[in-house]
């Protein structure tokens, strides 16, 4: 069964990939969906054995390899917070599979398309897996690759190519910190087996080592490190340039890489070590700072751009924060709940906003659009849920999700956590008026694309809109299924203070599990296993639940307000969003540009790498290296040779030859005899 | 056990090939037809017995397998000694895996003098095995010198417009190191009295002596290497070379530098090696970076590969050098599987130039459209190149990055950024060739992969990939011999830390 739910994607991506030219275009989407479906299906059948359960296991496949204490196993780890990857991977993936076949109907390279979308699905898999550390950077750079294939699909357009090499390259500078992380681990806990890692934790609570020359906490350093390579994967700021420019791959790949999983691996990376990050109070910090204002700057981005998959880029990298200062007041369980969540709404946005690109004649300007809802009426509900669950309205997944990090980023009570549930709040403000801004610009008003275009808009296949239909489906309700399981009730790492707790009433109704009781399975308790570790005075989840009544409804008033005046620029006074651009436009101008990040890495790295390159090259090894080295000694012994008069005519370098021999033979028989004493 | 001398037999092998295609005559055409199956056939019967030389080899043994040993010199207590352990036995078979592909390579490219060129490109198998299999001072130095001969007259004789200074250049190089190399063997013999390899290895010198020979021996293997600033002849030969003379410049000969101080400076002279070993990581992190951003700026895809592989033998070097278990793993890992990627990359650029004549590569791009096999190969040996996780390049980089951040994490912080700008030249390059707008009119016409070409990238690419997920397969078999030559290099330093202060004392902690 978990060999089932993980390598069919890669026999898929095999088939299709080799045998392409074979089964044709058809065959390659067929084997490839099969796949991914049944992979899906067992993934829910492994779900409910492993949670329900509590049948957490460790499945070993081969060695892959081993030198001195460096061992390093092929393997599967069965796991609650894997087995909940699986599940939103597979799905999600299924459903862009199936999206694909009509999304792409008209491009020549469809089997080559959907082997990658099987490609990528495995190395998530094995990411999400994974039993070690370098398992897990194995699917992590396999998912970089196929995310790299996939943006770069359409490779005639030098826009998208570079736009690959990008991700690639801006992707690989976070990798240059995971693999550090990795190599630390090794230095410090003499293993990269999760198992062993986590189980020394606590014994590693004090200790330090020498790093770079500074005497640092070992699992600061550690944590920090990995975190640099999820920010990298992530998109979080500082390392975000990426993801924008990522939209230039086509739209399914958008929806299912670079918002419902690869980009989420980060976080997944952070809460499979929160074992370790538990120990490390420095670390949270800086991953609460670092998600709290790549919340923000993401919101503040999105309210300006114009093109319909950059907002919805920006709303991910945005929402992304969000799971990161999660993270960062070691609401794990959030976390993963809002991951989850996201992955059905944002996908659903994607593929919403592909069904309107696809009926636009691949328009993706926003400012060319409008008018489009009597036309395409089913996609323009589905888009509606999925701003609904994004902007966080009651009911919807992002409601509960949204709201439960907020509390909890309050319930901290720490400067940290405060900031970032201010941050938060005004992130959620503007995530809702840019949902809105998107939907107004794209539906509502008067078209403003020509004619041709108005006349070919057309609804989707029901290929396209069935797997928006299992999306929404989520979107609406996977927040009000999962809210217990994943954030509700006690924590098994609180149990000794649980007699204390039930005084405060609330929680009472979820009893600590005994046994098969059907209320206890269903707990937070249960649920998570051992698969997260979350220390009893970090338990900021469960201090969320008993937050001011205000807290609780900041984040929804947020919400409400943004909606409001998204109608108020665009619908009703239409005019007042460029006067209120122009009144305030250095914030315009930064917004629209992105805050000039990527100018600033241009200036800063991009030139100046390729400058030393040069300097290097041309001063470096022609005029220092070889113009004192090898030509300099040539032309020395010319000259002497020239002044021997003797060789007149000829060649150069035999001249250079002899002399060099006849010099060497000197040297080396006055050496030798230095040497040995003769 | 193998109950015939099968090195010898590998060795001497190509020789009577090429000595076979020598007295081939007749016409122009049948002498170049002949000569081309004689070497090719005498290659690919060389390689099966690598194969079988694998096959029978005892993974769990330290020692040398397959010895031979016959008086060469008794007088001079100088013998005939061949035999392999687990660190030559993977070069041996290398060697031995490259040649036939390097003739087939060669099979339509080269067109005048074949069978002067076959039998060069024989007697360089002949070299490079040799070199490998040595057990004694005196012979290693006639084989690891002689392989010089060969590829300087392939590249003076077959290369392109500035042979002659490039592969003068590769001559003054590594002759100046040679010469070097053997004035430190030469001190050595009148030191102990023998040349014999693993004796020297058992009583090593006196520390001040150490110094003075680590410092001959790392003129000559540093050159090879090449390390960083002994490098600019690497370029230029590669430039000139042509494609076969690449592969094997890249896929062998680059290795003898590191196998040099695995067989001579770690075991045979420990005290100096510590000492100097701070040294090496710098040159080594400099070479990394150093020729990864120059690798940036090449137009020319011959000589940006040729940096990539100063950079990636910048790892060789810092692997080797921390004497950790998995640093010196590592290294020789990383040497096996360059060896593989690079020859391939060399063979890549190879199949464009044959068509095109050009090595520029803006004349390139959207090759993808006209070659898309081509570009399928390449794009998986880019990756290799890279050090994609499940590529072999992987397993070789961050075993020594492992090792090296025992040893010293600065240097491995360092070199660890090498892996960001491998990532940016590669993708470059890729980019550049492969993807984007067909410019050129001649490149867009040019056709794929013929079922030669295809033939010879099969091997390659699979080895990669099974090397990348399999590893353990070449790190099993040398494990033994990395222990045996790590208990020897700290038995030296015990033996010398005695008399000598602790000048290194945290090397002796690795395991």
């Amino acid at each position: 069964m978990e060999i089932l739910a993980v390598f069919p994607s890669l026999f898929a991506f095999l088939i299709a990939g080799l045998f392409g030219r074979q089964i044709g275009d058809a065959g390659a989407q067929f084997v490839t969906c099969a796949g991914v479906i049944l992979a899906a299906f067992c993934s829910c059948v492994l779900f409910f054995d492993i949670i329900l359960d509590g049948d957490a296991r460790i499945i070993s496949l081969a060695t892959w390899m081993t030198s001195g204490a460096f061992e390093v196993e092929w393997g599967l780890r069965m796991d609650q917070l894997t087995v909940i990857m699986l599940c939103v991977i597979n799905i999600v993936s299924a459903c862009v599979h199936v999206y694909s076949i009509g999304y792409m109907a008209h491009d020549p390279h469809k089997g080559r398309f959907m082997a990658y979308l099987s490609l990528f699905t495995f190395a998530m898999l094995m990411l999400v897996t994974s039993n070690n550390l370098l398992q897990l950077f194995f699917g992590w750079e396999g998912v970089g690759l196929a995310s790299y294939l996939l943006i770069g699909f359409w490779n005639e357009k030098a826009s998208a190519n570079s736009a690959a090499v990008k991700a690639f390259v801006v992707n690989r500078v976070g990798d240059f910190g995971l693999a550090l992380g990795i190599m630390a681990t090794f230095f410090v806990f003499g293993s990269v087996q999760f198992g062993e890692i986590f189980s020394q934790a606590p014994d590693f609570a004090t200790h330090s080592f020498n790093f770079l020359g500074f005497q640092l906490h070992s699992i600061t350093v550690i944590c920090l490190l990995l975190f640099m390579g999820a920010m990298g994967k992530s998109a979080q700021l500082g390392l975000h340039t990426w993801l924008p420019d990522a939209m230039e791959g086509p739209t399914p790949v958008s929806a299912l890489i670079h918002a419902a999983t690869m980009v989420t691996a980060g976080v997944f990376l952070l809460v499979r070590f929160s074992p370790l990050f538990e120990y490390s109070p420095l670390a949270l910090q800086v991953v609460c700072i670092v998600g709290a204002l790549t919340a923000f700057v993401a919101a503040t981005i999105g309210l300006t751009q114009s093109d319909i998959k950059r907002v919805i880029a920006y709303s991910t990298m945005s929402q992304l924060g969000y799971m990161f200062f999660a993270i960062g007041v070691s609401a794990y369980g959030a976390a993963i709940f809002h991951l989850m969540t996201h992955a059905f709404f944002k996908a659903l946005l994607f593929l919403g906003a592909g069904s309107v690109i696809h009926a636009m004649s691949n328009e993706q300007d926003m400012r060319k659009m409008g008018g489009l809802w009597k036309l395409i009426p089913t996609t323009y509900v589905l888009m509606w849920i999925g701003s609904l669950a994004l902007a966080g309205i009651p009911f919807f997944a992002g409601y509960y999700s949204k709201d439960i990090i907020l509390e909890s980023a309050f319930a901290d009570h720490s400067w940290f956590g405060m900031t970032a549930f201010w941050l938060g709040i005004a992130a959620a403000f503007m995530t809702a008026f840019y949902s809105w801004r998107l939907i107004l610009m794209t539906f509502h008003g008067k078209p403003r694309a020509d004619q041709k275009t108005m006349d070919h808009v057309h609804e989707s296949p029901s290929v396209m809109i069935s797997p928006l239909v299992i999306l929404a489906t989520g979107a609406i309700f996977a927040g009000v299924i999962f809210y217990k399981p994943f954030v509700a009730g006690d924590s098994h790492a609180v149990q000794e203070i649980v007699a204390h707790e039930t005084e405060v009433g609330q929680e009472a109704k979820a009893p600590v599990f005994e046994g098969g009781h059907e209320d206890g399975l269903w707990n937070r308790t249960h649920f998570w296993g051992e698969s997260i570790k979350v220390l009893p005075e970090n338990d900021t989840i469960k201090a969320a639940h008993h937050v001011p009544e205000w807290v609780k409804l900041a984040p929804l008033v947020a919400g409400v307000l943004g909606i409001a005046l998204a109608y108020l620029l665009y619908m009703w006074r239409e005019g007042l969003a460029q006067k209120l651009a122009h009144r305030f436009k250095p914030f315009y101008r930064l917004s629209f540009n992105k805050w000039y990040v990527d100018e600033l890495y241009d200036a800063v790295f991009v030139k100046n790498v390729w400058r030393i390159g040069r300097i290097f090259s041309v001063t470096g090894d022609r005029k220092t290296i070889d113009r004192f080295g090898p030509d300099g000694l040539a032309s020395l012994s010319l000259k002497v040779a020239g002044k021997l008069g003797k060789f007149q005519s000829g060649y150069l370098y035999q001249y250079a030859f002899i002399m060099i021999i006849g010099l060497l033979a000197m040297v080396s028989w006055l050496a030798f005899k230095m040497l040995t004493g003769v | 056990m193998i109950d015939f001398p099968i090195l010898s037999l590998m060795t001497a092998l190509p020789l009577a090939g090429a000595f076979f295609i020598f007295f081939i005559r007749g016409s122009e055409e049948i002498v170049a037809r002949n000569a081309r199956y004689t070497a090719l056939y005498t290659s690919i019967f060389t390689f099966a017995l690598a194969l079988y030389m694998l096959a029978r080899f005892d993974g769990g043994l330290a020692d040398f397998q397959f010895s031979e040993r016959y008086n060469w010199f008794p007088s001079l207590g100088i013998s005939y000694h061949m035999g392999v352990d687990g660190i030559s036995v993977f070069f041996v078979a290398l060697s031995a895996f490259l040649t036939p592909l390097c003739i087939l390579a060669s099979w339509e490219s080269i067109k005048s003098r074949v069978k002067e060129y076959m039998i060069a490109f024989l007697v360089l198998e002949t070299m490079m095995i040799g070199t490998f299999c040595a057990l004694d001072a005196v012979l290693f130095y006639v084989f690891f010198e002689a392989v010089l001969i060969p590829m300087f007259i392939i590249i003076g004789v077959w290369g392109g417009a500035r042979r002659v200074y490039s592969s003068f250049k590769f001559f003054l190089y590594t002759l100046l190191g040679s010469v070097l190399m053997l004035l430190a063997l030469l001190t050595l013999y009148f030191q102990t009295g023998t040349t014999d390899i693993p004796t020297l290895i058992e009583n090593p010198v006196a520390r001040d002596l150490q110094m003075w020979l680590w410092l001959a021996f790392f003129a000559s293997f540093a050159v090879k290497m090449p390390m960083w600033p002994v490098h600019t002849w690497l370029p230029d030969a590669h430039v000139e070379a042509p494609t076969a003379g690449s592969v094997i410049l890249a896929g062998v000969l680059l290795k003898m530098g590191g196998y040099g101080f695995l067989r001579f400076s770690l075991p045979m002279l420990p005290e100096a090696s510590a000492y100097f070993s701070e040294m090496v990581y710098w040159l080594s992190v400099i070479a990394i970076i150093y020729a990864s951003l120059v690798a940036l700026v090449q137009e020319d895809m011959k000589k940006l590969i040729a940096y990539s592989s100063v950079a990636h033998m910048g790892f060789v070097t810092l692997g080797i050098f921390t004497a950790t278990t998995q640093g010196i793993q590592g290294g020789i890992f990383q040497m096996i599987s360059h060896g593989v990627i690079s020859a391939a990359l060399f063979l890549v650029v190879g199949v464009v130039y044959d068509r095109l004549h050009t090595r520029e590569i803006s004349r390139y791009g959207g090759l993808v459209k006209n070659m898309p096999k081509f570009a399928t190969i390449f794009m998986i040996l880019m990756l290799g190149s890279v050090g994609l996780p499940g590529t072999s390049g992987f397993v070789g980089e961050f075993l020594t990055l492992i090792g090296a951040f025992k040893a010293n994490n600065m240097i491995a912080f360092l070199a660890t950024s090498g892996v960001i700008l491998g990532a940016i030249y590669m993708l470059v390059l890729y980019k550049r060739v492969v993807f984007g707008a067909q410019i050129n009119k001649d490149a867009a016409k040019m056709p794929d992969l013929n079922p030669r070409e295809i033939a010879i990238f099969i091997p390659l690419v699979v080895l990669v990939i099974f090397l990348g997920i399999f590893p353990n397969f070449v790190l099993d078999r040398m494990a033994p011999s990395v222990a045996k030559l790590q208990a020897q290099y700290n038995a030296g330093l015990y033996t010398e830390q005695g008399l000598e202060s602790t000048d290194h004392p945290e090397v002796l902690i690795n395991e």
